[in-house]
């Protein structure tokens, strides 16, 4: 019951429900696959690989601790694609937003010595920015902003590497220490800025444990407040699921789309911030992209972009990856991945699992998508009915 | 060979909740047309689906000069001769015409294909039948008319001998409508059978040899068309009297509510104007008609009018304040102070405020949100209004009473109710919620482009009064229509448009509709154009 009333109703009766048992059946069949490739790698460990690979994020508070750690920014990259969906837009820029995000709050917090809570805000604005100029060129031109995000995460990540490496103390090495290519650990270089702990960490017994969960389950919530409540979130959806119907109801639709990839910014942008501001991980000036926003993809889809499952369907992502991470040394770390790509790849078919399962529930809602015939069907059956009520 | 072509006997055909087909007998005779007539929803389609492999039906059987057959899907249909033209066309839109009508049956070599056969064969059926297409053009590319004609090439070139029509001519011109009636008359004297599924009764009168009346899903009977007329059928259709003829008292015209002038509206698809210098004006209390041919300009006029498109040149003032003021260097003799001042193109929500609303031609593009719930869409206009939000959080209790209020009051019919996916409601369901919407908004002026396009008797009839209840209340309302009845009918003042001009202005007890068809044709035209506008 409690369940499905997390995942609401929204268009039809009990949609919500059946997205979850997409997802749940999506998942079983990934774990299903990833245990085949345990038995080929490796038989004779395969038993005891896979259940540390579903127990490990149970199976100790530091473990679960990390569950959550890791889960955090992925709600939030996951929330962004996901918003991004509901509007109509594809935000594969997630991973470049949230790299600026990143940046924006550790230059914040090392060079400019300010606190949390500004260093988060910061987070935001710089996603934000990466999300303005998609959402500007896709309104304005009508560029399709699957090519500018892609684009700009490539902009993205190398800016922020020139950017970092000629600010004069972002690096470890400004302050004493001997990692060449890493910005400066938050505990060395402004305390301040790492983000409260309340004394979780001392309760789990994890320095991985912050507040940033809860962040990310409270901007959670608010999106789902925006997208299913307010007549601001009405707007962008009717914008996402036609231009022309919003444009004729007087809904400024080149404003919309700015607005939906801003938003999706500052969403992927936040979760930069809280990974990097929980102060156990330093940014490495990398030549490739941050996984965690691609991952976001997988994690509103799992969702079916609804924000309120955006936090169980990253909260099981991340466990998979911290039960991968206790593979070792037994699977090396290639053949790990692959197992946690696999899984997460049959995970995101939830969308087809959701019209085998709508098929199942309720056949007749699947034949009035295969076929256009039965609207004017169920319209006969209520013209009886109303005859009926006049006789 | 008997004398039926196709029998099919007893079909029974249940969704969940739903019986479509309900014992229903048809039988066609070879070489005839015969019409399957009903309202929106009343089982045509599942009927010819039965037919064409696309669902199995739970009783009755079907039978091929008169041998029992199943048919289990569009390939055994296809074995069978049968062939069916869908009502939204089954087209590649990036493969050209050619490739389209071999797709599925193409020659070939070795796996290679033999296009210059296809090809002569092509040009020879499309010679042979009067079939006007272009075997290289894109899909994309062409009219509507012609690749419903590429879609008659496809049954001809797999040598099909019973066709289906579903509702062929929902989305056709007059012209194209008489062009297609009498290629479908050459196929029935040659001996091919044809099945037309259409509600537009002009064309059974016309066309038909016979006609089988369905009306909720149970067959009311068949009959010969020469034995019956309009009035008859409609009554088997709708199990009632059907008006044609709109009782309505004469216009009581009021103040200028619409004030156009000299507006001229560039066109997308070619250098010239698509309107071009147009003025009149739309009172209170009247039904002013903008009658032409499609595509003379009338839907770039509205989109200038509504502000979905800007206009080059021109003033509309709406209860008398300015909507759009856009001066150029000549042309606007009238005022010729207009250049000086700003250029003033106000927002449509504005207009909305103001009171315009607008029922659009193309209601699934424009007129709903398809993956909106009902509820949703009838406050598409009005969602951001005080009563239906508070501090930006939408009030879902008012929504839900407003929508229920018009579903009621409109008779609007929908699977779920209010909660109803758009998508999933039938045409007819979607236009009566896009006119109970704009009519209940209280409009000034309302403007219902083609707001019975492929609709059913019954439903027209009702959204005819429903625009003639508006004007009695006072309303100024502009219809902007293809359909000759229509325009007679309904309206009180009709200008003629073509090809971007208006070309004359009407009273419609003082024209025929034969004389009407030639002014849209552009055949005839008023030549003293300032008294066409007092009219």
């Amino acid at each position: 019951m409690k369940l499905k009333q997390l995942f609401p109703r929204s268009r039809f009766q009990g949609a919500g429900f059946q997205s979850f048992l997409a997802s749940a059946v999506s998942i079983g069949f990934g774990l299903v696959f990833g245990m085949i490739l345990l038995v080929c790698f490796n038989i004779s460990y395969s038993g005891q690989g896979f259940i540390s690979l579903i127990s490990a994020g149970f199976s100790s508070s530091d473990k679960f601790a990390k569950v959550l750690y890791q889960a955090a920014p992925l709600i939030m990259t996951g929330l962004s694609v996901g918003f991004a969906f509901q509007t109509g837009l594809f935000n594969i820029g997630a991973t470049g937003q949230y790299t600026v995000g990143s940046a924006f709050a550790l230059i914040g917090a090392i060079e400019l010595q300010l606190p949390w809570y500004v260093c988060l805000l910061l987070a935001m604005v710089g996603g934000a920015i990466w999300g303005v100029f998609p959402g500007l060129f896709k309104a304005l031109f009508n560029v399709h902003e699957v090519i500018t995000s892609i684009m700009f995460n490539w902009i993205g990540v190398f800016s922020v590497n020139f950017v970092i490496v000629n600010l004069s103390q972002m690096l470890a090495k400004d302050w004493g220490l001997a990692q060449m290519d890493r910005t400066a650990p938050l505990d060395a270089a402004n305390p301040s800025a790492i983000l409260p702990k309340l004394g979780l960490d001392k309760l789990l017994g994890s320095n991985y444990m912050n507040i940033g969960i809860f962040i990310a389950i409270l901007f959670a919530i608010l999106m789902y407040i925006i997208l299913s409540k307010t007549t601001f979130g009405y707007e962008l959806k009717a914008c996402g699921f036609n231009r022309n119907a919003s444009e004729y109801a007087g809904v400024n639709s080149k404003r919309s789309i700015v607005f939906s990839m801003v938003i999706a910014g500052a969403l992927s942008g936040l979760g930069g911030g809280l990974y990097y501001l929980a102060g156990t991980g330093q940014y490495s000036l990398l030549k490739a992209l941050a996984s965690m926003g691609f991952n976001g993809i997988p994690v509103a889809l799992l969702a079916s972009s609804n924000p309120l499952g955006t936090i169980f369907s990253a909260l099981f992502i991340s466990y998979i990856q911290v039960g991968g991470d206790s593979m070792q040394p037994e699977f090396v770390r290639e053949i790990i991945d692959i197992i946690i790509s696999v899984i997460i790849y049959l995970s995101a078919f939830s969308l087809l699992m959701r019209s085998v399962i709508a098929k199942w529930i309720s056949p007749q809602k699947a034949v009035a998508e295969v076929e256009q015939a039965l609207p004017d069907e169920t319209a006969a059956e209520n013209s009886t009915e109303s005859e009926a009520t006049t006789l | 060979m008997g004398e039926y072509v196709i029998e099919m006997l007893n079909i029974t055909k249940d969704f969940p909740g739903i019986r479509a087909n309900d014992d229903i007998t048809l039988r066609l005779r070879r070489g005839e047309i015969h019409a399957l007539l009903g309202e929106n929803g009343a089982g045509k389609s599942t009927l010819m689906s039965v037919l064409f492999g696309l669902y199995q039906p739970e009783g009755g059987v079907i039978k091929k000069d008169g041998d029992v057959v199943h048919i289990k899907d569009p390939n055994d249909a296809n074995a069978l001769h049968i062939g069916m033209v869908h009502q939204h066309f089954k087209l590649v839109e990036i493969f050209t015409v050619l490739e389209n009508i071999i797709l599925g049956v193409e020659p070939n070599k070795m796996g290679f294909l033999q296009k210059k056969e296809a090809h002569r064969r092509v040009v020879e059926l499309s010679e042979r039948y009067g079939l006007k297409i272009d075997p290289d053009a894109l899909i994309e590319d062409i009219s509507v008319g012609m690749q419903q004609r590429v879609e008659i090439l496809k049954m001809l070139y797999r040598d099909n001998e019973i066709l289906i029509f579903d509702e062929p001519t929902a989305v056709l011109t007059p012209q194209e409508i008489d062009e297609l009636m009498g290629i479908m008359r050459s196929f029935a004297a040659e001996g091919k059978s044809i099945l037309f599924i259409t509600h537009k009764l002009n064309e059974i009168m016309a066309v038909a040899d016979r006609c089988t009346v369905l009306r909720k899903g149970k067959c009311v009977g068949t009959v010969d068309v020469k034995d019956t007329d309009k009035v008859k059928l409609s009554r088997m259709m709708v199990g009632r009297d059907v008006d044609f003829i709109v009782e309505k008292d004469d216009a009581k015209p009021g103040k200028t509510v619409l004030e156009i002038k000299n507006l001229t509206v560039p066109s997308k698809a070619h250098k010239n104007n698509a309107v071009k210098n147009v003025s009149f004006n739309v009172r209170a209390g009247e039904i002013v008609c903008l009658a032409g041919i499609e595509g003379n300009g009338q839907t770039e006029f509205v989109y200038a009018l509504t502000g979905l498109e800007k206009p080059s040149a021109g003033r509309i003032t709406l209860k008398g304040e300015p909507i759009v003021q856009i001066g150029h260097k000549r042309g606007l003799q009238s005022s010729a102070s207009l250049d000086k001042t700003k250029p003033i193109l106000m927002p449509i929500r504005h207009r909305s405020k103001l009171g315009m609303s607008h029922i659009p031609e193309d209601r699934q593009k424009y007129g709903l949100v398809l993956d909106y719930s009902l509820e949703e869409n009838l406050v598409l206009q009005r969602y951001w209004e005080p009563e239906f939000q508070n501090k930006g959080f939408i009030r879902k209790d008012q929504v839900r009473e407003y929508a229920d209020r018009l579903i009621r009051q409109y008779d609007i019919r929908s699977g779920q109710g209010p909660v109803t996916p758009a998508r999933s409601m039938s045409g007819g369901n979607q236009q009566k919620a896009i006119v109970a919407r704009e009519i209940d908004k209280n409009p000034e002026l309302l403007v219902a482009v083609q707001p019975t396009r492929g609709l059913d008797v019954g439903a027209i009839e009702y959204i005819h009064h429903q625009l003639i209840a508006a004007r009695d209340n006072g309303k100024a309302v502009l219809l902007v229509s293809l359909e000759l009845d229509e325009v007679i009918n309904v309206s009180d003042r009709i200008l003629v448009m073509y090809e971007g001009e208006i070309v004359g202005a009407f009273d419609p007890k003082d024209i025929t509709v034969q004389e009407l068809g030639l002014y849209m044709a552009g055949a005839k035209r008023q030549s003293n154009e300032s008294e066409a506008y007092s009219a």
